[in-house]
């Protein structure tokens, strides 16, 4: 099975994914993992992460098997927060294995840089004052971009 | 006979719940109509994409939904 995305309403555990991901894949030369976490920086006390039933799992699928139409992987891991999370909780999980490292680098970039951009979740923040939609940022979309423009980066 | 709209992210806020029915069948101007007030703004606002069961519209103002169908009001994603 190369890919393996799943939604997550309890803890995320970054440790335990990525060493059955690695046994699962013991021919991959090498595995790429990124893991983003809820940054404990300002007042946030608590962040949430909803997403829409119909859209959100159905889209990381398909970015899975696009990653996977673009680089030659052995397995690819997402693993993606919904729900109320804390400061330093692990939100997102993507890694690549492949028998060439920079398969795997671009893979998990590539994942990554989608997820931010595209995936179906919407977050909100908890400060002292209460709850705050936050709003898509630029920066994600550029980020993204880089893929239509950077043919160089596709094999 | 009611079509069922699902408010994502901070529409949920401005309609004060997550679901609401509505009367089928619906046409972008009922929709429009159905919603009053800043909501309405929200959902007309060009950043607001609309799915009706899962599927998403290329374009919004072509949506029909008939007795059964969700429809799905999506404003600008913030994930990762």
């Amino acid at each position: 099975m190369a890919k393996d995305v799943r939604l997550l309403e309890t803890a995320l555990v970054p440790e335990a994914a990525l060493a059955a991901f690695a046994a699962a894949h013991p021919q991959a030369g090498g595995i790429v993992s990124f893991t983003g976490k809820v940054r404990p920086d300002g007042d946030v006390e608590a962040l949430e992460l909803s997403h829409y039933e119909r859209l959100t799992l159905p889209g990381m699928e398909t970015l899975a098997d696009d990653t996977l139409g673009r680089w030659p992987l052995d397995g690819l891991l997402i693993q993606h927060r919904i729900g109320v999370m804390r400061p330093g909780d692990a939100i997102v999980l993507v890694a690549a294995a492949a028998r060439h490292r920079r398969d795997a680098f671009q893979a998990a970039d590539f994942a990554m840089d989608h997820l931010k951009s595209d995936a179906w979740f919407w977050k909100r923040e908890k400060r002292a004052d209460g709850w705050h939609w936050i709003e898509p940022r630029a920066q994600d979309h550029a980020d993204r971009h880089r893929w239509n423009q950077d043919t160089d980066l596709a094999p | 006979m009611s079509v069922t709209l699902v408010f994502l992210g901070k529409l949920a806020d401005l309609a004060g719940a997550p679901e609401r029915a509505v009367e089928a069948p619906l046409d972008w101007s009922s929709l429009v109509e159905a919603l009053d007030g800043p909501l309405g703004d929200a959902v007309a606002g060009e950043k607001v994409r609309v799915a009706v069961n899962g599927t998403v519209l290329p374009e919004k103002t072509a949506l029909f939904a008939e007795h059964g169908d969700e429809v799905a009001l999506l404003p600008p994603v913030s994930g990762g």
